[in-house]
């Protein structure tokens, strides 16, 4: 059995076996995988008794549910009026610099993703960055690309 | 820090603990529900999260419909841009909303309670969880029939709408219902449902504290009670205050102003912008302007053009789609402005876009599509210059 399909069913035990569980269902397999493969909603669609174009329905329709594959950590920097007044464009040409990647793309050995958010609700300590579920308001340049170096040496 | 003008009001960020909150639900709910209802509504208290419906009225009406299930949510989508109120209350007093969603339960005849969190704020679940498990608990002992539960989110603004957020709870796309039927008759799985922002509940669990009468004596006739404001842009005071309603946004800028505040943008994206020159005349509160809390402060060095482009960009990303109006209608204000800018258009061409925004605001299914006519507006009329040139 594919680690998939292990990861699917464990998640389905935990949620209970109704429509009302799709979201935490992906949400779990994004939070292992980080990205919901065709495989993943094909066995989702099968475990939940559901269409899989109900599934990759409500997937697509979500920020946080990728239907591509992403790196194994993912970068969001809020490009919202306020961080964008506090120097978020700085803050994403620096991280774009460091990862030497755009807005939008992966690296080459798949350990990072760089995105930008709509407002992650932190306003007056802008500009803010969301590394997976991790967030670092008032963040400077300096520190963001710290951070990412230290993750970059932490993750293999 | 201080304020010169405006009071300063700590209610909503006074601790308590989870003991305290117990012991505030146990003593309420040996009264009547129907004497908790009439005390909130004698209360006054609004909706906090933006709309302002009177919380006592939802709660009756969903009170007298008869069903054996019914739903609590409190509703901590907060994806409003300028908005950081609720993360800032559930971080640091969420007993106080547990607390407002027992009450609630206890009033309508609801057993479960659900806490729709946005995925943005995933990182306040280990200590939501472990406060949850512990005041569960504490229910359990006491002999009150009521859990509650935490659901995520998965980054998406239009689910802060009450019936995309049923949708998203039932793993559906988040894409707003038609109404009728309101929440209070069919709401989570069709079920009568109370859904109250996480400020209102906190709202609750001190009005059953103090008394409704306590609670009167803060704000103006329309607009009782004190609000939880989150202060952004060019301030030296930025944060969150607690202030009460009914201000004149005049007093607020002397306070919060940076000396030199060109417009305030008055309820996020989504909300108004007034300039200068209205601040006097202007009144914050349910008579005035409302608002779920978020005050952008602008000053003179602001280019309003890029503001307004700012929110449209939002709403072209945010909207669901699934309406006309809003989908092409929010795309097609943005492209009108950029081609304003670049001269492709003539100024006049502005007069035709306002037109496509009020025709969103009275077409538009829901009120993300029904509100961009209140930035696109108030920034195109009071900043006319800023646009074109």
């Amino acid at each position: 059995m594919s680690n998939i399909k292990t990861l699917v069913q464990q998640l389905v035990e935990k949620h209970g076996k109704t429509r009302n569980s799709l979201m935490p269902v992906l949400q779990g397999i994004v939070k292992e995988e980080r990205y919901l493969s065709e495989e993943a909603m094909l066995t989702v669609a099968e475990e939940l008794d559901l269409s899989a174009a109900d599934v990759y329905g409500s997937a697509s329709f979500y920020t946080f549910l990728d239907t591509t594959p992403r790196g194994k950590n993912i970068v969001r920097i809020c490009k919202t009026i306020s961080c964008h007044m506090q120097g978020k464009d700085e803050l994403i040409h620096a991280v774009e610099n460091t990862l030497n990647i755009k807005v939008g793309e992966t690296t080459h050995d798949k350990k990072f993703t760089l995105l930008t958010a709509n407002c992650l609700g932190w306003c007056h300590k802008g500009p803010v960055m969301l590394v997976n579920d991790d967030v670092y308001p008032a963040i400077t340049v300096q520190k963001a690309v710290e951070i990412i170096e230290t993750l970059a040496k932490h993750t293999k | 820090m201080e304020t010169k003008i405006l009071k300063k009001v700590d209610l909503i960020f006074q601790e308590s603990n989870v003991n305290e909150v117990i012991d505030i639900v146990t003593k309420t709910v040996t009264r009547s529900s129907d004497d908790i209802i009439l005390d909130i509504i004698d209360s006054g208290l609004k909706g906090r999260g933006g709309a302002g419906f009177p919380t006592g009225l939802k709660w009756k009406f969903t009170k007298n419909e008869d069903s054996a299930v019914k739903y609590v949510i409190c509703n901590a989508d907060e994806g409003e841009p300028g908005t950081f109120k609720d993360r800032e209350i559930l971080d640091t007093v969420a007993p106080k909303v547990f607390g407002g969603m027992t009450i609630c339960g206890y009033s309508i005849g609801a057993k479960e309670g659900y806490i729709y969190l946005r995925g943005e704020y995933n990182f306040l679940l280990p200590k939501l969880n472990k406060q949850l498990e512990e005041y569960n608990k504490l229910l359990k002992d006491n002999k009150i029939d009521f859990t509650i539960a935490i659901k995520s989110g998965s980054g998406a603004y239009i689910c802060g709408e009450e019936s995309a957020l049923f949708e998203s709870m039932e793993g559906k796309r988040g894409e707003p219902r038609n109404k009728p039927p309101y929440p209070t008759v069919a709401g989570y799985n069709s079920k009568p449902t109370v859904i109250n922002n996480v400020e209102t509940l906190v709202q609750i669990t001190m009005i059953c504290k103090m008394g409704p009468d306590k609670f009167k004596e803060l704000g103006t006739k329309d607009s009782r009670g004190s609000k939880v404001f989150s202060v952004s842009g060019d301030t030296p005071q930025a944060g969150i205050h607690e202030l009460e309603l009914g201000m004149p946004l005049a007093d607020f800028v002397e306070d919060f102003g940076d000396g030199d505040t060109k417009a305030v943008q008055v309820g996020g994206a989504s909300g108004h912008c007034v300039p200068r020159k209205q601040f006097k005349d202007t009144i914050i509160g349910f008579e005035g302007i409302p608002t779920g809390g978020s005050m952008m402060i602008f000053n003179s060095s602001r280019s309003m053009y890029n503001v307004l482009h700012d929110y449209l960009e939002f709403f072209t990303e945010e909207s669901c789609g699934q309406c006309t109006p809003c989908r092409v209608g929010c795309q097609q204000l943005l492209k009108g402005i950029e081609s304003v800018k670049k001269g492709e258009r003539k100024p006049a061409y502005l007069d035709e876009l306002k037109k496509l925004a009020n025709t969103m605001k009275i077409s538009a299914k829901c009120g993300l599509g029904q509100s961009v006519a209140n930035p696109f507006n108030s920034i195109v009329d009071n900043f006319k210059e800023e646009i074109i040139y």
